[in-house]
């Protein structure tokens, strides 16, 4: 039997190129494995052969979407592969929505299979996991160790022509097949059951969409109080509250009243998921304290809430996020805002 | 936190690069800003005309809470 040819998806930091600094890294190509390429041909042995590797930085594949999309699809195209690994992705945001968007372009344009590892609070992973088979793996990097054999052996099974059944996330698609019973026949036994208070299983689990309604606009602007909030983790210089630089376990409620203008000598980012050097140099382009104040005096808008509050939204888990929501709600609540800027990195 | 914000009464405008994960999460007023590590600024500008850029975003931002919108709305140019 022949190897199966595996093309593996990475970003730059998993390449060896860098870190955030080095995000706006455009597509490219190397032959063989790169980086954890190496522990999956060595999962793999004489099953299937990495033929190449497909890089590109974070943030350069989600800013220029349409243009790394094809070319990174170029790319894994030129090395003619029957099976793509993308990631894993762990809880990184933007890795995460690369390796599922290449699955979705693999899946689409080349119909062949795809492997991934996402952390299921991965934004990626609720919008692309139908697109592949993705693992489950754990949040950071750490987990890599275990990560690399349960992908891998889903990798062997597609490469034999087996059919794979476990070790992925569902993809919520659906599967025709021959039952036995009649519908209408299952529907009222299921009925039945549910009646007589037995247990039952459903044949169509209802998606949960947990979506808040819009809240409706503000009617005057120029009477309005508005309030600025962040999971950029902008913060006043020195990080006072020491809010984390990723998973952030809290979040800092800062004073307005004294600043009209972020230098960098005021105010930098906690956030250790991005470039930073921006953002300490002039913390206004995460959050726009100065044209705020600006806009307050010139009557633009009607009041500003004393305070801004920031968090850091670098692999938080989404239930620290929702309690951070609360506790600042409350807070907003109380002193009668009624409009929430919310800025994101 | 954008959804957990607007649950509690108040319309809530998600500024942001990577529009697609402000969809997944729920956020209902959406304004696209410039880039990742510098969603209101452009470092690549003159300091006034980038401050112009980022008082237009601001501006976007404000017209979005005074906008009725029905569901998921991002505002583009």
């Amino acid at each position: 039997m022949s190897k199966a040819r595996v093309v593996h998806y990475i970003n730059q930091f998993y390449a060896g190129i860098g870190g955030e600094e080095k995000a706006d890294t455009p597509p490219e190509k190397r032959d063989g494995t790169v980086g954890p390429g190496m522990a999956f041909q060595t999962a793999l042995k004489d099953v299937a052969d990495i033929v190449g590797t497909v890089i590109c930085g974070d943030s350069y594949f989600n800013e220029h979407l349409e243009e790394s999309s094809a070319k990174v699809l170029e790319y894994i195209k030129s090395y003619d592969p029957q099976i793509v690994i993308v990631g894993p992705g762990f809880n990184a945001g933007r890795y995460g929505m690369a390796c599922g968007t290449v699955a979705q372009l693999v899946d689409e344009n080349l119909h062949i299979p795809v492997v991934g590892g996402l952390y299921p609070e991965n934004p990626g992973c609720e919008m692309y996991k139908r697109y592949g088979y993705f693992v489950e793996v754990g949040n950071s990097a750490t987990s890599m160790r275990t990560a690399v054999p349960a992908m891998a052996a889903i990798v062997k099974k597609l490469a034999a022509g087996e059919e794979v059944t476990e070790g992925f996330m569902e993809k919520g698609l659906r599967k025709n097949y021959f039952a036995e019973k009649r519908g209408s026949r299952r529907a009222v036994d299921m009925l039945l059951k549910k009646i007589a208070g037995e247990e039952f299983v459903t044949e169509y689990p209802m998606p949960v969409f947990d979506r808040v309604d819009p809240q409706p606009a503000i009617k005057d602007i120029t009477k309005a109080r508005i309030a600025l909030v962040s999971s950029g983790g902008p913060v006043p210089k020195g990080n006072p509250d020491h809010i984390e630089s990723s998973s952030a376990s809290k979040f800092g409620k800062y004073s307005l009243v004294d600043i009209d203008d972020f230098t960098p000598e005021n105010g930098e980012t906690a956030h250790g998921g991005y470039d930073p050097v921006y953002a300490n140099l002039d913390l206004d382009r995460v959050l726009p304290v100065d044209v705020i104040k600006e806009m307050l005096k010139a009557g633009e808008i009607g009041s500003l809430h004393d305070y801004w509050y920031a968090t850091v939204g670098n692999g938080t888990s989404v239930a620290n996020a929702k309690a951070f929501a609360t506790q600042i709600a409350e807070d907003l609540i109380a002193d009668h805002v009624n409009g929430v800027i919310l800025t994101s990195t | 936190m954008v959804k957990e914000i607007e649950r509690h009464g108040f319309p809530v405008v998600h500024m942001c690069t990577v529009v697609p994960i402000s969809l997944t999460v729920g956020a209902n007023r959406i304004v696209p800003t410039v880039a990742i590590p510098h969603p209101l600024g452009n470092p690549a500008m003159e300091p006034a005309d980038e401050k112009e850029l980022r008082r237009k975003l601001v501006k976007k931002a404000l017209k979005a809470l005074t906008t009725e919108v029905d569901g998921q709305t991002v505002f583009g140019d």
